[in-house]
């Protein structure tokens, strides 16, 4: 406990120093507030499975299922590896893994008032985006935030461990990203999918990292299920995958650069 | 003393595969393709046991195999066969009672958080190794004020100098009080003073802890004043095992004498005095047999246009590229230079 205490206290005073970068990191997240206004506009002249309102909400919720699960871990792990700075982390009687996470969620704390400075100003911009969300679904659509959270980190840190052999995992990770943007429901609501691709998205983990979670918060009618097996699934996938090639990677490892 | 080694490495080595490329678009073009490897033997068959308390300077010149046979003793990398245990721990498991008992330094590559105070990454420490606060406290005061460092403990590292960077990474490094401490290059680009207190500061804490020293250093002045026992390793292999004094005195039992002259003379004017290793202009460098010196030295005076004269140890790759030039195979009772 003393331990993720000191670890976030210290990375939060780290991250603290760049203020300014974290108002632009939180601005940069903005795309789904862009979407909004693209969305909304385009429901109040055709047939949409959501209202202005409901497409309006929902990309809200978007951005903030966004700004609570940015992930970098891949970016910082190909640096530790290329730079010989992975070497620092490996001596101390810590996994990596729980200190880069310590990090992100130190920069979580330290991103929020900008997060809630720009939703704040998005209220102010789009009225029909303000509702009173209903407690039960609201904390529900928290907690799978926080797992969607946490999904994606793993998914990440495992594509991190490529660097063990490609020292190029970054390249890979943006494979991945072209799958997120598309499937996450980040550029659009899973409703507006066709039937087929809606129902390929859901096998994939992506729609979990950010459909599911903002769809709930919006207040959004979702079937839980199966939909928390395959994400189950996939954080189970992922977990083993992941040890597979720390184990494997290490035994690869050089050291190359300290 | 105890009996047990601490350090024990038998038959170390360490291969790696690295990829060719020939410069050209076409060369390019195939590697991109087609990669070519050729296997490197950066260790080769290293072996040596070390006892607790004991400070071993690893000598060897650059792409020797030090730093290799270093990170395969802490864990950091795998070895391609042999056998390494130190404090009872096969490093390359990295458990975590055998990260708690080592340290390493490294000259070159800092683990302090850049743009905080040096005392939020000893806290992050702490934390990590599981010390306690008051027990931190302690420490940390403790160390500091054999660094001379406690008022600096609450600038923001960046705005530290290179010296105080050291010694505050020396802390950040000792601070879970380890074993065993590998040291890599721990005065690379310091200046004369902050070098002498590095190299105090070690001393001091294998005195007062007894912890276990293995030290690489291009400084000659490093290895002389903390290691009474070398480990010499050229190309991967372990070429002398043993005392600085012997080593020096079998490899190296000359002296280097520079000198600067009034005005320029040909080589044959220097052959009786020793062996001339650089002649440039009003410059030359001699090698003159060690216990001759003071004999060599009045006759250069006397018989040279002398400006200035500087006798020094022969540099140190000098001395090693003569063992291994006299050792190829391991230890040598050769003697390393002929009588000039």
């Amino acid at each position: 406990m003393r331990k993720a205490k000191t670890l976030l206290a210290v990375y939060l005073a780290y991250m603290l120093e760049y203020r300014a970068e974290l108002f632009l990191w939180a601005l940069a997240g903005a795309l789904p507030l862009i979407l909004l206004g693209v969305w909304t506009e385009a429901a109040r002249g055709g047939e949409f499975a959501l209202s202005p309102g409901e497409f309006a909400r929902y990309f809200l919720m978007v951005f903030l299922v966004r700004q609570a699960t940015v992930v970098w871990v891949v970016w910082e792990f190909e640096r530790d590896v290329v730079e010989g700075r992975l070497s620092f982390r490996l001596l101390r009687p810590l996994d990596p893994f729980f200190d880069h996470l310590a990090a992100h969620v130190a920069e979580r704390l330290a991103r929020l008032p900008f997060v809630v400075l720009l939703t704040l100003l998005f209220f102010w911009l789009f009225p029909e985006a303000r509702f009173v969300p209903e407690p039960g679904p609201f904390l529900l659509g928290f907690l799978f935030t926080l797992l969607a959270f946490l999904l994606r980190y793993l998914m990440q840190y495992t594509t991190a461990m490529l660097t063990f052999f490609t020292e190029r995992a970054v390249s890979v990770e943006e494979v991945f990203f072209l799958l997120y943007l598309f499937l996450s429901g980040t550029i659009a609501p899973l409703e507006v999918f066709p039937e087929p691709l809606r129902t390929l998205a859901l096998l994939t983990p992506f729609p979990y990292l950010v459909y599911l979670p903002a769809a709930l918060l919006a207040g959004q009618k979702v079937d839980l299920f199966p939909g928390v097996w395959v994400m189950l699934f996939w954080g189970v996938a992922f977990l083993l995958l992941w040890r597979l090639l720390w184990r494997m990677g290490l035994r690869h490892y050089s050291g190359q650069g300290a | 003393m105890s009996a047990e080694p601490i350090i024990l490495a038998q038959d170390l080595t360490k291969h790696y595969r690295v990829a060719l490329k020939e410069e050209s678009l076409l060369a390019t073009l195939r590697h991109f393709l087609l990669r070519h490897y050729r296997t490197v033997k950066a260790v080769e068959g290293v072996s040596f046991q070390i006892a607790r308390g004991e400070v071993v300077g690893f000598l060897g010149p650059n792409g020797a195999g030090k730093t290799t046979t270093l990170k395969m003793l802490t864990g950091l990398i795998h070895p391609t066969r042999g056998k390494a245990v130190v404090a009872g721990h096969i490093p390359w498991r990295r458990e975590k009672a055998f990260l708690k008992k080592i340290t390493l330094v490294m000259g070159n590559k800092q683990q302090l958080i850049w743009d905080l105070p040096a005392l939020d990454t000893f806290r992050l420490n702490a934390a990590i190794y599981d010390i306690p606060e008051g027990e931190f406290r302690k420490r940390v005061s403790e160390l500091s004020e054999m660094l001379s460092l406690t008022n600096k403990l609450h600038q923001p590292v960046r705005k530290l100098s290179l010296g105080e960077r050291m010694k505050a990474e020396l802390l950040a490094a000792l601070l879970h009080r380890p074993e065993v401490l590998f040291l890599d290059e721990p005065t690379l680009g310091l200046d004369v003073n902050a070098q002498v207190a590095v190299r105090e500061f070690i001393r001091e804490y294998n005195r007062r802890y007894g912890a276990t020293v293995l030290l690489t250093s291009h400084y000659m002045a490093d290895i002389a004043a903390l290691a009474e026992r070398v480990l010499v390793i050229h190309q991967g292999r372990l070429l002398y095992d043993g005392p600085l004094a012997g080593l020096l005195e079998r490899f190296a039992p000359y002296r280097e004498v520079g000198l600067t002259l009034a005005y320029p003379l040909p080589r044959e004017a220097f052959l009786a005095f020793g062996e001339v290793r650089d002649l440039e202009g009003l410059k030359a460098r001699l090698l003159v047999p060690r216990e001759r010196l003071t004999e060599r030295v009045a006759e250069i005076l006397k018989s040279l246009p002398v400006e200035d004269l500087e006798v020094r140890e022969p540099p140190l790759e000098e001395v090693i590229a003569r063992v291994y030039k006299i050792a190829p195979s391991g230890l040598s009772e050769t003697p390393a230079l002929e009588e000039a």
